[in-house]
Protein backbone atom coordinates (compact mmCIF):
# COMPACT_ATOMS: atom_id res chain seq x y z
CA UNK A 1 0.00 0.00 0.00
CA UNK A 2 1.48 3.28 -0.83
CA UNK A 3 1.61 6.44 0.76
CA UNK A 4 0.11 9.73 -0.51
CA UNK A 5 3.68 11.74 -0.49
CA UNK A 6 2.32 14.84 0.54
CA UNK A 7 0.73 12.64 3.61
CA UNK A 8 3.90 12.01 4.32
CA UNK A 9 6.11 14.84 3.71
CA UNK A 10 3.21 16.48 6.41
CA UNK A 11 3.43 14.37 8.97
CA UNK A 12 7.12 14.18 8.71
CA UNK A 13 6.76 17.89 9.65
CA UNK A 14 4.87 16.81 12.99
CA UNK A 15 7.76 14.70 14.02
CA UNK A 16 5.75 10.96 12.67
CA UNK A 17 8.14 9.04 10.05
CA UNK A 18 5.91 7.06 8.31
CA UNK A 19 6.72 4.07 5.81
CA UNK A 20 5.87 0.71 4.35
CA UNK A 21 7.91 -2.46 5.32
CA UNK A 22 8.01 -2.46 1.63
CA UNK A 23 9.99 0.91 1.16
CA UNK A 24 12.12 -0.42 4.71
CA UNK A 25 12.88 -3.87 3.29
CA UNK A 26 14.04 -2.54 0.11
CA UNK A 27 16.03 0.64 1.46
CA UNK A 28 17.91 -2.44 3.43
CA UNK A 29 18.48 -4.44 0.55
CA UNK A 30 19.84 -1.67 -1.54
CA UNK A 31 22.20 -0.17 0.74
CA UNK A 32 24.00 -3.57 1.79
CA UNK A 33 24.08 -5.73 -1.29
CA UNK A 34 26.98 -8.08 -1.10
CA UNK A 35 28.56 -9.39 -4.27
CA UNK A 36 29.77 -12.83 -4.98
CA UNK A 37 33.57 -12.99 -5.38
CA UNK A 38 33.68 -14.51 -8.63
CA UNK A 39 36.16 -13.30 -11.21
CA UNK A 40 36.71 -14.68 -15.24
CA UNK A 41 39.34 -12.41 -16.69
CA UNK A 42 40.53 -9.05 -17.13
CA UNK A 43 37.43 -7.41 -16.29
CA UNK A 44 37.76 -8.86 -12.67
CA UNK A 45 41.06 -6.25 -11.98
CA UNK A 46 38.49 -3.43 -12.89
CA UNK A 47 35.97 -4.80 -10.62
CA UNK A 48 39.06 -5.18 -7.74
CA UNK A 49 39.72 -1.41 -8.32
CA UNK A 50 36.69 -0.38 -8.20
CA UNK A 51 36.59 -2.08 -4.55
CA UNK A 52 39.80 -0.70 -3.44
CA UNK A 53 40.68 2.09 -1.59
CA UNK A 54 40.65 4.33 -4.67
CA UNK A 55 37.07 4.17 -6.15
CA UNK A 56 35.74 1.97 -2.83
CA UNK A 57 32.43 0.27 -3.84
CA UNK A 58 32.10 0.34 0.46
CA UNK A 59 30.63 4.04 0.11
CA UNK A 60 27.34 2.02 -1.48
CA UNK A 61 27.36 -0.52 1.13
CA UNK A 62 28.47 -3.51 -1.77
CA UNK A 63 31.73 -3.96 -0.34
CA UNK A 64 31.27 -7.33 1.52
CA UNK A 65 32.69 -9.56 -1.98
CA UNK A 66 31.53 -13.39 -0.37
CA UNK A 67 33.44 -16.54 -0.94
CA UNK A 68 30.61 -18.48 -1.10
CA UNK A 69 27.36 -18.14 -3.63
CA UNK A 70 24.76 -18.85 -0.91
CA UNK A 71 25.73 -15.58 1.40
CA UNK A 72 25.99 -13.29 -1.86
CA UNK A 73 23.09 -10.63 -3.30
CA UNK A 74 24.70 -10.12 -6.69
CA UNK A 75 26.72 -11.87 -9.05
CA UNK A 76 28.72 -9.77 -11.44
CA UNK A 77 29.97 -11.66 -13.88
CA UNK A 78 33.60 -9.69 -14.84
CA UNK A 79 34.81 -10.92 -18.27
CA UNK A 80 34.74 -13.62 -20.68
CA UNK A 81 32.46 -16.45 -20.49
CA UNK A 82 33.84 -19.36 -22.16
CA UNK A 83 31.69 -22.07 -23.52
CA UNK A 84 33.58 -24.59 -20.64
CA UNK A 85 32.67 -21.96 -17.95
CA UNK A 86 29.09 -21.07 -18.78
CA UNK A 87 27.67 -24.18 -16.99
CA UNK A 88 29.66 -23.12 -13.55
CA UNK A 89 28.58 -19.31 -13.69
CA UNK A 90 25.07 -21.02 -13.78
CA UNK A 91 25.42 -22.95 -11.02
CA UNK A 92 26.55 -20.76 -8.71
CA UNK A 93 23.99 -18.66 -9.69
CA UNK A 94 21.74 -20.96 -9.07
CA UNK A 95 23.13 -21.29 -5.38
CA UNK A 96 22.38 -18.18 -4.85
CA UNK A 97 19.79 -17.81 -2.42
CA UNK A 98 16.82 -15.04 -3.74
CA UNK A 99 16.42 -11.97 -4.03
CA UNK A 100 19.14 -12.08 -6.52
CA UNK A 101 20.88 -10.12 -8.90
CA UNK A 102 23.22 -9.97 -12.13
CA UNK A 103 25.39 -7.28 -13.57
CA UNK A 104 27.12 -8.33 -16.94
CA UNK A 105 30.08 -6.37 -16.80
CA UNK A 106 31.86 -5.98 -19.95
CA UNK A 107 31.64 -6.48 -23.57
CA UNK A 108 32.49 -10.49 -23.25
CA UNK A 109 30.07 -11.20 -20.56
CA UNK A 110 27.32 -9.10 -22.09
CA UNK A 111 28.26 -10.35 -26.06
CA UNK A 112 30.62 -12.32 -26.42
CA UNK A 113 32.62 -8.75 -27.70
CA UNK A 114 35.90 -9.51 -29.01
CA UNK A 115 35.94 -13.03 -29.18
CA UNK A 116 32.10 -13.42 -30.22
CA UNK A 117 32.13 -16.10 -33.11
CA UNK A 118 35.33 -17.77 -31.03
CA UNK A 119 35.13 -21.63 -30.67
CA UNK A 120 35.01 -21.44 -27.10
CA UNK A 121 33.45 -18.16 -25.99
CA UNK A 122 29.53 -18.03 -24.99
CA UNK A 123 27.99 -15.13 -26.84
CA UNK A 124 26.45 -12.86 -23.36
CA UNK A 125 25.29 -14.46 -20.19
CA UNK A 126 22.46 -13.58 -20.71
CA UNK A 127 21.93 -16.49 -22.93
CA UNK A 128 21.38 -18.58 -20.26
CA UNK A 129 20.51 -16.02 -16.62
CA UNK A 130 18.57 -12.86 -16.62
CA UNK A 131 20.85 -9.70 -16.16
CA UNK A 132 19.50 -6.86 -14.25
CA UNK A 133 22.17 -3.97 -16.03
CA UNK A 134 24.70 -4.22 -18.51
CA UNK A 135 28.09 -2.40 -18.64
CA UNK A 136 29.74 -2.31 -21.92
CA UNK A 137 32.97 -1.60 -22.08
CA UNK A 138 36.45 -2.86 -22.75
CA UNK A 139 37.13 -3.19 -19.72
CA UNK A 140 34.31 -0.96 -18.48
CA UNK A 141 36.14 1.88 -16.03
CA UNK A 142 35.33 1.21 -12.40
CA UNK A 143 33.36 4.30 -12.45
CA UNK A 144 30.95 2.43 -14.85
CA UNK A 145 30.70 -0.30 -12.18
CA UNK A 146 30.65 2.20 -9.49
CA UNK A 147 27.22 3.26 -12.07
CA UNK A 148 25.73 -0.16 -12.12
CA UNK A 149 25.74 -0.59 -8.84
CA UNK A 150 23.86 2.87 -8.62
CA UNK A 151 21.78 1.48 -11.32
CA UNK A 152 20.95 -1.61 -9.33
CA UNK A 153 19.94 0.26 -6.14
CA UNK A 154 17.41 2.19 -8.10
CA UNK A 155 15.63 -0.89 -9.25
CA UNK A 156 15.80 -2.46 -6.23
CA UNK A 157 14.09 0.56 -4.63
CA UNK A 158 11.10 -0.53 -7.11
CA UNK A 159 11.33 -3.66 -6.22
CA UNK A 160 7.28 -5.18 -4.73
CA UNK A 161 7.03 -7.27 -1.88
CA UNK A 162 3.15 -8.18 -3.24
CA UNK A 163 0.89 -7.79 -6.04
CA UNK A 164 1.22 -8.83 -9.90
CA UNK A 165 5.08 -7.51 -10.36
CA UNK A 166 6.15 -8.82 -7.01
CA UNK A 167 9.56 -9.97 -6.59
CA UNK A 168 10.46 -13.70 -8.07
CA UNK A 169 11.17 -14.61 -4.64
CA UNK A 170 7.65 -13.98 -3.58
CA UNK A 171 6.09 -15.64 -6.48
CA UNK A 172 5.41 -19.17 -6.00
CA UNK A 173 4.69 -19.53 -9.61
CA UNK A 174 7.84 -18.38 -10.68
CA UNK A 175 10.60 -21.27 -11.22
CA UNK A 176 13.82 -20.53 -8.60
CA UNK A 177 16.00 -22.69 -10.70
CA UNK A 178 17.78 -22.30 -14.33
CA UNK A 179 19.01 -25.31 -16.18
CA UNK A 180 22.60 -25.25 -16.24
CA UNK A 181 23.49 -26.13 -19.96
CA UNK A 182 25.29 -29.20 -20.67
CA UNK A 183 28.45 -30.02 -22.36
CA UNK A 184 27.50 -31.36 -25.62
CA UNK A 185 29.61 -32.50 -28.95
CA UNK A 186 29.82 -29.37 -30.76
CA UNK A 187 28.43 -26.80 -28.19
CA UNK A 188 26.85 -26.15 -25.37
CA UNK A 189 23.19 -28.22 -24.93
CA UNK A 190 21.17 -26.34 -25.37
CA UNK A 191 23.01 -23.30 -26.96
CA UNK A 192 20.47 -20.86 -25.03
CA UNK A 193 17.67 -20.81 -22.51
CA UNK A 194 14.68 -20.00 -24.14
CA UNK A 195 13.20 -18.41 -21.69
CA UNK A 196 15.93 -16.00 -20.95
CA UNK A 197 17.10 -15.26 -23.88
CA UNK A 198 14.80 -13.90 -26.31
CA UNK A 199 16.63 -12.06 -29.38
CA UNK A 200 14.97 -10.46 -31.99
CA UNK A 201 13.84 -12.47 -35.03
CA UNK A 202 15.71 -12.35 -38.04
CA UNK A 203 14.57 -9.97 -40.44
CA UNK A 204 14.79 -10.02 -44.17
CA UNK A 205 15.66 -6.55 -45.99
CA UNK A 206 12.82 -5.57 -48.20
CA UNK A 207 13.58 -6.15 -51.89
CA UNK A 208 14.30 -3.20 -53.64
CA UNK B 1 76.22 -20.80 -30.92
CA UNK B 2 76.69 -22.63 -34.47
CA UNK B 3 74.46 -21.87 -37.50
CA UNK B 4 71.92 -24.61 -39.06
CA UNK B 5 73.66 -26.28 -41.09
CA UNK B 6 76.36 -26.54 -38.89
CA UNK B 7 74.21 -28.42 -36.56
CA UNK B 8 72.36 -30.52 -39.56
CA UNK B 9 75.50 -31.82 -40.11
CA UNK B 10 76.78 -32.53 -37.06
CA UNK B 11 73.07 -34.24 -36.27
CA UNK B 12 73.66 -35.75 -39.11
CA UNK B 13 76.79 -37.58 -38.72
CA UNK B 14 76.09 -38.31 -35.28
CA UNK B 15 72.53 -40.10 -36.12
CA UNK B 16 73.36 -42.29 -39.30
CA UNK B 17 69.92 -42.65 -41.41
CA UNK B 18 68.77 -39.60 -40.28
CA UNK B 19 68.23 -36.84 -42.66
CA UNK B 20 67.09 -33.07 -42.39
CA UNK B 21 66.06 -30.56 -44.61
CA UNK B 22 66.46 -26.66 -43.98
CA UNK B 23 63.78 -24.43 -44.75
CA UNK B 24 63.97 -20.91 -43.32
CA UNK B 25 65.86 -21.02 -40.23
CA UNK B 26 64.36 -24.55 -39.22
CA UNK B 27 65.07 -28.49 -39.31
CA UNK B 28 62.34 -30.61 -40.71
CA UNK B 29 62.77 -33.90 -39.58
CA UNK B 30 60.86 -37.25 -40.38
CA UNK B 31 58.58 -38.12 -37.29
CA UNK B 32 60.73 -41.66 -37.07
CA UNK B 33 63.82 -39.82 -36.13
CA UNK B 34 62.18 -36.41 -34.02
CA UNK B 35 63.03 -38.62 -30.83
CA UNK B 36 66.62 -39.41 -31.70
CA UNK B 37 67.55 -35.42 -32.94
CA UNK B 38 65.45 -34.33 -29.63
CA UNK B 39 67.57 -36.25 -27.42
CA UNK B 40 71.01 -35.24 -29.28
CA UNK B 41 69.81 -31.28 -29.06
CA UNK B 42 69.49 -32.18 -25.69
CA UNK B 43 72.37 -34.47 -24.40
CA UNK B 44 74.88 -32.82 -26.62
CA UNK B 45 77.89 -31.13 -24.86
CA UNK B 46 78.10 -28.38 -27.45
CA UNK B 47 74.02 -27.11 -27.47
CA UNK B 48 73.04 -28.18 -24.85
CA UNK B 49 69.02 -27.62 -25.54
CA UNK B 50 67.19 -28.15 -21.85
CA UNK B 51 63.62 -26.15 -22.69
CA UNK B 52 61.62 -26.08 -25.38
CA UNK B 53 60.07 -22.76 -24.95
CA UNK B 54 57.19 -23.39 -27.71
CA UNK B 55 55.88 -26.21 -29.55
CA UNK B 56 52.93 -24.81 -31.61
CA UNK B 57 51.12 -26.76 -34.66
CA UNK B 58 49.74 -25.69 -37.85
CA UNK B 59 47.31 -26.78 -40.26
CA UNK B 60 47.79 -27.19 -44.41
CA UNK B 61 45.27 -28.20 -46.30
CA UNK B 62 46.00 -29.95 -49.49
CA UNK B 63 47.91 -27.45 -51.87
CA UNK B 64 48.81 -27.22 -55.60
CA UNK B 65 52.53 -25.69 -56.46
CA UNK B 66 52.89 -24.16 -59.71
CA UNK B 67 56.20 -24.06 -61.16
CA UNK B 68 58.17 -23.08 -64.69
CA UNK B 69 60.39 -25.70 -65.98
CA UNK B 70 62.30 -25.78 -69.00
CA UNK B 71 58.94 -23.58 -70.05
CA UNK B 72 56.93 -26.02 -69.23
CA UNK B 73 54.58 -25.58 -66.21
CA UNK B 74 54.52 -27.97 -63.65
CA UNK B 75 52.24 -28.13 -60.94
CA UNK B 76 52.93 -30.71 -57.86
CA UNK B 77 49.98 -31.48 -55.63
CA UNK B 78 50.77 -31.01 -51.97
CA UNK B 79 48.99 -33.39 -49.61
CA UNK B 80 47.70 -31.47 -46.60
CA UNK B 81 49.43 -32.18 -43.30
CA UNK B 82 49.76 -31.20 -39.78
CA UNK B 83 53.16 -29.80 -38.61
CA UNK B 84 54.60 -29.24 -35.55
CA UNK B 85 56.98 -26.48 -34.67
CA UNK B 86 59.55 -27.01 -31.68
CA UNK B 87 61.81 -24.17 -30.40
CA UNK B 88 64.33 -25.08 -28.45
CA UNK B 89 66.78 -23.40 -26.16
CA UNK B 90 69.32 -23.93 -23.88
CA UNK B 91 69.28 -21.76 -20.65
CA UNK B 92 72.77 -23.58 -19.51
CA UNK B 93 74.22 -22.27 -22.56
CA UNK B 94 72.65 -19.44 -22.65
CA UNK B 95 71.94 -19.96 -26.95
CA UNK B 96 69.00 -20.38 -29.11
CA UNK B 97 66.83 -21.14 -30.68
CA UNK B 98 67.02 -24.27 -32.95
CA UNK B 99 63.89 -24.92 -34.39
CA UNK B 100 62.17 -27.83 -35.66
CA UNK B 101 59.63 -28.77 -37.74
CA UNK B 102 58.33 -32.00 -37.94
CA UNK B 103 55.02 -33.37 -40.25
CA UNK B 104 51.88 -35.48 -39.88
CA UNK B 105 51.09 -38.27 -42.45
CA UNK B 106 48.02 -36.78 -43.73
CA UNK B 107 45.67 -34.88 -41.93
CA UNK B 108 42.61 -37.27 -41.46
CA UNK B 109 41.34 -38.26 -38.40
CA UNK B 110 43.83 -37.81 -35.59
CA UNK B 111 47.12 -38.46 -36.94
CA UNK B 112 50.18 -38.89 -34.94
CA UNK B 113 53.57 -37.73 -33.88
CA UNK B 114 56.25 -38.83 -31.54
CA UNK B 115 55.74 -37.27 -27.79
CA UNK B 116 58.94 -35.54 -26.53
CA UNK B 117 57.54 -35.19 -23.23
CA UNK B 118 59.62 -38.21 -21.93
CA UNK B 119 62.58 -35.61 -22.68
CA UNK B 120 61.49 -32.52 -22.03
CA UNK B 121 58.47 -32.09 -19.43
CA UNK B 122 57.66 -28.54 -20.30
CA UNK B 123 56.45 -30.04 -23.55
CA UNK B 124 53.72 -31.98 -21.47
CA UNK B 125 50.60 -29.16 -21.88
CA UNK B 126 51.88 -27.75 -24.79
CA UNK B 127 51.35 -31.13 -26.47
CA UNK B 128 47.92 -31.41 -24.99
CA UNK B 129 46.76 -27.99 -26.32
CA UNK B 130 47.66 -29.11 -29.57
CA UNK B 131 46.09 -32.60 -29.24
CA UNK B 132 43.29 -30.18 -28.37
CA UNK B 133 42.67 -27.78 -31.03
CA UNK B 134 44.70 -29.59 -33.87
CA UNK B 135 44.08 -33.04 -33.24
CA UNK B 136 47.24 -34.47 -33.24
CA UNK B 137 47.54 -37.97 -31.25
CA UNK B 138 51.07 -37.64 -29.46
CA UNK B 139 52.13 -40.89 -28.97
CA UNK B 140 54.41 -41.61 -26.01
CA UNK B 141 52.76 -39.05 -23.96
CA UNK B 142 51.70 -39.82 -20.20
CA UNK B 143 48.39 -38.08 -20.14
CA UNK B 144 46.91 -36.55 -23.54
CA UNK B 145 43.63 -35.35 -22.56
CA UNK B 146 42.31 -32.41 -23.93
CA UNK B 147 43.13 -28.91 -22.02
CA UNK B 148 40.64 -26.11 -23.17
CA UNK B 149 38.12 -27.95 -24.26
CA UNK B 150 36.22 -30.31 -22.08
CA UNK B 151 36.69 -33.76 -22.46
CA UNK B 152 33.27 -34.51 -24.66
CA UNK B 153 33.96 -32.12 -27.44
CA UNK B 154 34.48 -33.73 -30.84
CA UNK B 155 35.68 -31.25 -33.14
CA UNK B 156 39.21 -29.93 -33.33
CA UNK B 157 38.64 -26.30 -33.71
CA UNK B 158 41.94 -24.30 -34.98
CA UNK B 159 41.88 -26.72 -37.98
CA UNK B 160 41.06 -25.14 -41.15
CA UNK B 161 37.98 -26.80 -42.06
CA UNK B 162 36.45 -26.54 -38.49
CA UNK B 163 32.97 -24.86 -38.49
CA UNK B 164 31.40 -23.57 -35.24
CA UNK B 165 28.22 -24.48 -34.71
CA UNK B 166 25.63 -22.42 -36.30
CA UNK B 167 23.98 -19.85 -33.72
CA UNK B 168 24.10 -17.04 -35.57
CA UNK B 169 21.87 -13.85 -34.32
CA UNK B 170 20.54 -10.93 -35.42
CA UNK B 171 23.01 -9.31 -36.90
CA UNK B 172 22.91 -5.20 -38.03
CA UNK B 173 24.87 -5.36 -40.80
CA UNK B 174 25.93 -9.03 -41.91
CA UNK B 175 28.14 -9.55 -44.94
CA UNK B 176 30.09 -11.97 -46.50
CA UNK B 177 30.52 -15.26 -44.21
CA UNK B 178 28.18 -13.61 -41.53
CA UNK B 179 25.40 -12.94 -44.89
CA UNK B 180 25.45 -16.16 -46.49
CA UNK B 181 24.67 -17.65 -42.63
CA UNK B 182 22.07 -15.42 -41.74
CA UNK B 183 20.42 -15.99 -45.26
CA UNK B 184 19.53 -19.33 -43.95
CA UNK B 185 17.67 -18.09 -41.16
CA UNK B 186 15.70 -15.67 -42.57
CA UNK B 187 11.55 -16.27 -42.78
CA UNK B 188 10.50 -17.32 -46.11
CA UNK B 189 9.21 -14.74 -48.37
CA UNK B 190 5.77 -13.85 -48.15
CA UNK B 191 3.49 -15.79 -51.07
CA UNK B 192 2.59 -13.85 -53.81
CA UNK B 193 -1.22 -12.32 -53.95
CA UNK B 194 -3.17 -14.39 -55.97
CA UNK B 195 -4.66 -12.71 -58.76
CA UNK B 196 -8.20 -12.08 -58.76
CA UNK B 197 -9.74 -14.33 -62.01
Amino acid sequence: MAIDEGLKSELRKAGVFVTTVEDLYNWGRKNSIWPLQFGLACCAIEMIAAACSRYDMARFGAEVFRPSPRQADLMIVAGTVTKKMAPLAVRLYNQMPEPKYVIAMGACAISGGPFKEGYNVLKGIDRYIPVDVHIPGCPPRPEALLDALITLQKRIEQDHLTGKHRLRAYDKEQKAEWPVPEYGEHDLEPPSNPDVWKPEPMKRPEAK
Amino acid sequence: METVDQIKDRIEAALPGVRLAIEGKSLVVDRQHLLDVARFLKTDSELAMDYVSNLCAMDWLPSQIKTRECDREVVRNLPGHLEVVYDFYSTAKKHGPVQLRCRTEGREGTPSLPSITPLFRGAEFQEREAFDLYGIRFEGHPDLRRILMWDGFKDFPMRKDYRPPDDYEWEPTPHDEVLQQTKKHWPAPPPAPVKPA
